[in-house]
């Protein structure tokens, strides 16, 4: 499904948060946000998921939906994982086909929840309480739930920041993989460059209120980008494998 | 299958989710237990086999049939009837408002009640003969729906956010105790006594009429709720989350409440402020079945009417031939029981 965003502005009060944004995010791509601090980033995730009310237009194949008609092809994960109710991670993923459970959950219901856990690899959790387990272990219960009833489009916020590096790479590889096996349209903000810049088909450098640069990353992740957005220094090295990376050498000097 | 295969598979939803319906089965078998020794064993001086003798065969003496039918039968049913009543809407003010301190009494409904009804004693319409029994629970209902208004119009402003919610309730609360501390300093003795006996709430004297009110708008409220529970269960992952799974939470919020507030003012207009169930009857459930409100809401019911009923024993059997209002056992019987589960529960260290 395209997801069109065209001339998205945000305002909370009288503070400026996004003006006049646009860009599209196709399928079987991952379209990353990236951006400082207080960017904007969750709060133009939200716009899209029309969690928020906004200026401009966002559609889906050129079609504007109502929320309640949105969710039924749209997931989003929040960036707050912290959770304490007396719930297991089965019923919490389970309530990720909250649109279309029946009051008896059906045989079907039941399989799909246990193959997004397998696809995880988080099935040994399914009877654990949500508050017994870790920050990590809870947002990979937040992605199962969102991946559940296979969405046409996955809205991910932050979707690594509980995770170690080696699970951070492994996640967004494996998001990669389903965006593509899929077919659905993923966007999501991270904090995480090198992996954002690895594994993006597409990037929204979001700064000041607008939209940097949009593209792919070969294009717009630059070190005067770098230097432009994120105000640090930046070296590009090459591996064994011929791929670029930076590597931030610290503050800007200029 | 062989051993190691089963531990691949795990958890099984689908027996979990039986266990659970098992528990509510045995729920339901206990409260109807406790609805027959209550009906039977919880009358002083009267022989149980007489009583089960007209239950089976009604129609035999006119005093035991009078004392079975008319007098012990509805007061033990709106045992039944509104400790569910008071189960379920606590599990939803709970559930909606993410708070388990939660329920009509701490949210003002109860204490607009009270002074509706201390109110109306004061000026001396509890004494008009017939008229005055049902003036008093017309007072309480007013005021219970006042209440409610108050909460409402302070919560659209805000936009239906539970933490506002919570705290106009509280805010009503105190306005209305204070209100009643002033009915109680001007009545006379008394209306002294009944406003005190009404405050805490009793089943004594209850009609077939108002058990049937009760019920069908228990009845209502429970399947228009319970319509919703796969929705009440997303509000538990907090608004946010809930929005994000495509819940409208406000609207969840205003509609909701209203329809519980108003079987509550019916159900306190009727038989006074019973405190305690509203908020330990789910918990009680919540600590045996979890959060999933396809069964949480039945057991909250299911919690409540035992807990109420078995207060209403105690009422009739601790002194015999004296009565005391209910509202004193239902706290009596439900905090130590309440002490103990809390005590079982598991704690996560973080």
């Amino acid at each position: 499904m395209i997801v069109s965003v065209s001339g998205l502005s945000f305002c909370y009060g009288s503070a400026k948060v996004l003006e006049d944004l646009s860009f599209t995010a196709s399928p079987g791509e991952i379209t990353t946000i990236i951006g400082p601090n207080g960017a904007g980033k969750t709060t133009l995730l939200k716009c899209v998921a029309d969690l928020f009310r906004h200026d401009g237009e966002v559609t889906f194949d050129g079609k504007s939906y109502e929320r309640m008609e949105l969710f039924k092809f749209l997931s989003y994960m929040e960036q707050n994982t912290d959770l304490d109710v007396d719930l297991n991670v089965f019923e919490i993923v389970l309530l990720g086909m909250i649109q279309s459970l029946g009051f008896y959950v059906s045989e079907e219901d039941i399989q799909e929840v246990y193959k997004v856990l397998d696809l995880l690899g988080i099935r040994q959790f399914a009877d654990r309480k949500i508050g017994e387990l870790s920050g990590g272990q809870r947002q990979l219960v937040f992605i199962a739930q969102a991946l559940v009833k296979n969405p046409s489009v996955v809205i991910l916020d932050e979707p690594t920041s509980a995770l170690d590096l080696f699970h951070q790479y492994n996640l967004i590889s494996f998001m990669s993989r389903i965006t593509k096996e899929r077919g659905c349209t993923t966007l999501m903000t991270l904090h995480h460059l090198d992996v954002a810049y690895k594994y993006s088909d597409r990037m929204v450098i979001v700064s000041d209120h607008h939209i940097y640069a949009e593209g792919p990353p070969k294009e717009v992740f630059t070190k005067q980008m770098l230097k432009d957005v994120y105000r640090v220094d930046s070296a590009v090295m090459t591996d064994e494998a011929g791929e670029e990376h930076f590597v931030i050498l610290g503050p800007s000097r200029d | 299958m062989a051993d190691d295969e089963k531990g691949k598979e795990g958890f099984q939803y689908g027996h979990y989710a039986h266990r659970k319906y098992l528990i509510i089965a045995a729920g339901v078998a206990l409260a109807a237990a406790v609805y027959f020794i209550d009906l039977f064993f919880s009358i002083p001086y009267i022989s149980p086999i007489e009583l089960f003798d007209e239950f089976v065969h009604p129609g035999g003496t006119s005093v035991m049939h009078v004392i079975l039918w008319d007098l012990q039968m509805p007061t033990v049913c709106a045992g039944i009837v509104c400790g569910a009543a008071f189960g379920l809407a606590g599990v939803v003010m709970q559930t909606l408002l993410n708070n388990p301190l939660a329920s009509p009494y701490t949210l003002g409904i109860s204490a607009g009640a009270g002074f509706g009804a201390s109110l109306t004693m004061v000026v001396g319409l509890g004494g008009l003969s017939v008229l005055g029994t049902y003036l008093v629970p017309a007072g309480a209902f007013i005021f219970a729906m006042l209440a409610t208004a108050g909460i409402f119009l302070v919560a659209r402003a805000k936009g239906f956010s539970a933490d506002v919610m919570v705290l106009a309730g509280i805010g009503l609360v105190f306005l209305f105790q204070a209100l009643q501390s002033m009915m109680q300093y001007l009545a006379s003795p008394d209306a002294l006594s009944g406003i005190v006996f009404w405050t805490f709430g009793s089943l004594n004297g209850i009609e077939w009429t108002e058990v049937g009110i009760i019920f069908f708008l228990f009845v209502l409220a429970f399947f228009l709720i319970y319509r919703k529970c796969w929705a009440l269960t997303a509000m538990r992952l907090g608004d946010r989350r809930a929005e994000a799974l495509g819940i409208d939470t406000q609207g969840m919020r205003r509609w909701m409440f209203v329809l519980v507030a108003l079987m509550t003012s019916t159900c306190v207009a009727f038989v006074g402020c019973i405190g305690f169930i509203g908020i330990v009857g789910p918990h009680v459930a919540r600590m045996i079945l979890g959060e999933d409100q396809r069964y949480l809401i039945p057991m909250s019911c299911v919690c409540g009417a035992i807990i109420l009923t078995t207060a209403d024993i105690l009422c009739g059997t601790i002194t015999p031939g004296r009565e005391y209002p209910i509202g004193i056992f239902t706290s009596i019987v439900g905090v130590p029981f309440f002490f103990y589960l809390l005590m079982r529960k598991k704690t996560v260290k973080t």
